[in-house]
């Protein structure tokens, strides 16, 4: 009996016990956890170097090279250390030959960069191969595919890329957009086919965006990230549109009561294809910085057939409304002024992964976009996929393959 | 790039890809040495003057001397393109006057132990004695040791040496002596001496003849007669082979003719290279004994019309051929130096590793000279000097 009484006395206190935790305020447990999970890595910072032994291979010497800027008789590498353990530049060498240099007196630590600037009578046009050599005799070499001299980030360079930006971005968009009347009269079954069709674009757009920014997040250093970067922005850029369409659907269906309308639709597509453009933009400016793009009618002409079919994407879901032409004109800016402003960001002040992230922002729009579109290619059995939009969707995706052949950034 | 021509106007290099590669070289490059040579004298100058004016000159062709001897200035400032003048104004422009290190910087001797400029003329005669034959014994004391060399302002390699020093001690001696040297290895690694020459089988230094590989930690001793006369070698000759001499076990032996030779100004010349990044495909760094660019800031001092003789050895791992040039002048040459007749009367000669040969001078005219690689690629990574003719 004794010790029945005991037991659940015992039981007791131990409920007593958790009710008196339970009765502190939110924040002293949270903070004391906290207080305790810091303890614990302070203590482990502190200690730690000496319960483990030390790496057993040399030191790790990384450089990535962020920026190369060339100047004449001079090439300038914003470079960032990568590794794990400080790189010290002791010397350096282009084309096989000894260059005097300024920058990175001390040792670079973790994630710290700097900008050597190299006294070297470069030609133009001319490949080089730079060649840093660490405090250990490592060498880490930068290839400049051709020596080009950086354009000075003036207002005539701005100006240049805004005009670009225009072209390859504002303007074909604007074109696409000018199909909205003979749109208008098509059949329901026409219209389908014309959202077909766009899925069918978008898609190979998302494709096509999602390897340029891996091979530019591959082509990085790293320190960043590389191709995560690319995935990170297209997942955030795909949840952020999600939240923002629900946000505004909700309001929508508080005020009409009706569902989401071909308008919300145009602007979610044109704020995608907005974000891809960006991306765009940027490619453009950077590959003209480093002297790799070809200006001239070609290009322009390529790339305006080639976004023309964005402009189609937006206005596809407004075939049954009557938008005001000063709504138009504002889908048109949203999806093709970010192309200025990408071809700006690109030859001034650009690197690969700032690159990778929006690249990776316009795929996970698109990737949204195709999502809000799917949709509207429904029959009226309820079928997304029949043998009408399968066909327009295969369409599409030829369309935007076969147009993409006209441009090479 | 603006280049001043001959006549005092300007070109703009840059259009011109061939533009220096003939007379513009060797001036840009005395230039570049008498710039440190005469340091105080261009520092004075370089505060002096805009900046813009100086970089135009260093970039360009004219001499200091001569520069501050027509008080130019303003003139040259004047045809100075102004993005260059404005990009490089705080670089030393270097950059078309030669390959340099950063900032023309110099190792620590001191720390590495040894100075190129003493190892030009330090010949090791070793300890002799007289056999009851009459004959000479020499003797010496090689000690391997693992070192860390600064081999480029900053870049640190770990050597493997003998003596300490890279090159090792240039042994040197007369035909028909008796030479015997004991091999301490002090290293952490296995090494022996392997001697170019006449010898036994069992005194040759690789492994499995006489006592073979020497481990850390032992010794041995490696008796041979002197012969035949002539310039020859020594070297580890452990596997892997090509980094036991790329790491720095090397030196120079010298078996003198009975009869001598004419009294001349000597100095040894080991051309060698530093592959820092140890991945066994050509080298990062270029140098006659030891450090890059050396003989750029320290000049070797030699008269005029004396008769200078260099020992020129090539050890050079990893690259089939080396060469070595002069300017302004021509050598008698005398293969592996084992004839006292030249060969040949010329200004270049090339060597694959483990050739070397006499070379005889004699400098007519005053001035700074070049020497340096005729792979001239060698050159700009660091095997360059000057004869200073005084």
């Amino acid at each position: 009996m004794e010790a029945h009484a005991q037991q659940p006395a015992a039981d007791r206190s131990e409920t007593s016990d958790a009710s008196a935790l339970s009765k502190l305020p939110l924040w002293v447990v949270a903070g004391g956890v906290i207080a305790l999970i810091l303890a614990v890595l302070l203590t482990i910072a502190v200690v730690g170097d000496d319960t483990l032994p030390d790496r057993l291979g040399p030191p790790i010497e990384e450089l990535a090279v962020e920026r190369t800027e060339l100047s004449p008789n001079r090439i300038e590498l914003t470079v960032r250390n990568t590794g794990p353990d400080p790189v010290q530049v002791a010397q350096a060498f282009v084309a096989d030959a000894y260059v005097d240099f300024e920058g990175a007196d001390d040792p670079i630590g973790r994630l710290g960069s700097e900008t050597v600037a190299l006294d070297f009578p470069w030609q133009e046009g001319q490949p080089y191969l730079v060649s840093l050599v660490t405090s250990t005799g490592l060498v880490i070499e930068h290839e400049i595919p051709a020596a080009v001299a950086t354009p000075e980030p003036d207002g005539g360079l701005f100006a240049l890329m805004a005009l670009l930006g225009l072209y390859v971005g504002v303007i074909p968009v604007t074109l696409g957009m000018l199909l909205l009347p003979a749109m208008r009269r098509f059949r329901p079954d026409w219209i389908r086919l014309v959202m077909a069709v766009t899925v069918g674009l978008l898609a190979l757009l998302a494709v096509d965006a999602t390897l340029e920014g891996l091979e530019i997040a591959g082509a990085s250093g790293g320190a960043f990230g590389g191709a995560e970067l690319v995935l990170l922005g297209a997942g955030i850029a795909y949840l952020a549109l999600t939240g923002v369409d629900r946000f505004l659907r909700g309001r929508r269906e508080r005020a009409e009561g009706a569902g989401a309308g071909g308008g919300q639709l145009a602007l979610m597509v044109a704020i995608g294809i907005g974000l891809h453009n960006m991306g765009e933009g940027l490619a453009i400016g950077s590959a003209y910085a480093i002297g790799e793009l070809a200006l001239g009618a070609a290009l322009v002409v390529g790339f305006a057939i080639h976004n023309t079919t964005e402009g189609f994407a937006i206005v596809a879901p407004l075939v049954r409304e009557q938008p005001s032409l000063r709504r138009l004109a504002g889908l048109g800016l949203i999806a093709g002024a970010p192309a200025i402003l990408g071809a700006i960001l690109g030859a001034s002040v650009t690197n690969s992964e700032l690159s990778a992230l929006l690249l990776g922002l316009g795929v996970g729009a698109v990737v949204q976009v195709i999502v809000q579109i799917a949709p509207a290619m429904k029959d009226s059995a309820g079928r997304t996929l029949d043998a009408l939009t399968t066909a327009g969707i295969a369409g599409g995706m030829i369309a935007f393959y076969l147009t993409g052949l006209l441009i090479s950034v | 790039m603006v280049v001043e021509t001959p006549t005092g106007g300007t070109a703009d290099g840059s259009a011109e890809p061939g533009d220096d590669k003939l007379g513009g070289r060797l001036s840009r490059r005395r230039l570049l040495v008498s710039g440190l040579v005469a340091g105080p004298a261009l520092a004075a100058l370089h505060e002096a003057l805009p900046h813009q004016g100086i970089h135009t000159v260093l970039g360009g062709e004219q001499h200091p001397a001569a520069l501050a001897a027509t008080g130019h200035g303003s003139s040259h400032a004047s045809t100075t393109s102004a993005p260059s003048a404005a990009t490089d104004a705080h670089l030393n422009g270097l950059g078309t006057a030669g390959a340099t290190f950063r900032g023309g910087a110099a190792v620590d001797h001191r720390a590495n132990g040894f100075n190129p400029t003493e190892i030009l003329r330090d010949f090791d005669y070793g300890k002799t004695t007289r056999l009851p034959s009459g004959r000479i014994l020499r003797e010496w004391q090689l000690i391997a040791s693992d070192k860390e060399i600064e081999v480029a302002p900053g870049v640190k390699f770990p050597a493997w040496t003998y003596n300490g020093r890279v090159p090792g001690p240039t042994l040197r001696c007369r035909e028909g002596e008796l030479l015997r040297i004991r091999f301490v290895n002090g290293s952490a690694h296995p090494h022996t001496v392997h001697f170019h020459g006449l010898h036994p089988s069992a005194m040759d230094g690789v492994p499995g003849a006489g006592d073979g590989i020497i481990d850390s930690g032992k010794s041995t001793v490696y008796e041979f007669n002197a012969e035949p006369f002539g310039l020859h070698l020594y070297h580890c000759h452990v596997s892997p082979l090509a980094e036991h001499i790329a790491r720095g076990m090397y030196g120079t032996f010298i078996v003198d003719p009975k009869e001598g030779r004419p009294d001349a100004d000597e100095m040894v010349m080991v051309q060698n290279g530093w592959n820092t990044t140890f991945d066994a495909e050509g080298n990062q760094l270029y140098a006659v004994n030891a450090i890059p660019f050396h003989y750029v800031n320290e000049p070797v001092q030699v008269s005029r019309d004396e008769l200078v003789r260099i020992y020129l050895v090539n050890i050079l791992e990893y690259d089939p051929i080396n060469s070595f040039h002069v300017h302004g002048n021509f050598f008698n040459y005398f293969p592996t130096g084992t004839s006292l007749t030249p060969t040949e009367f010329t200004d270049t000669v090339i060597q694959g590793q483990a050739q070397r040969g006499i070379l005889e001078i004699r400098f007519p005219n005053p001035g700074q000279f070049m020497f340096h690689a005729h792979k001239t690629e060698f050159a700009d990574l660091g095997w360059m000097g000057f004869f200073e003719v005084g």
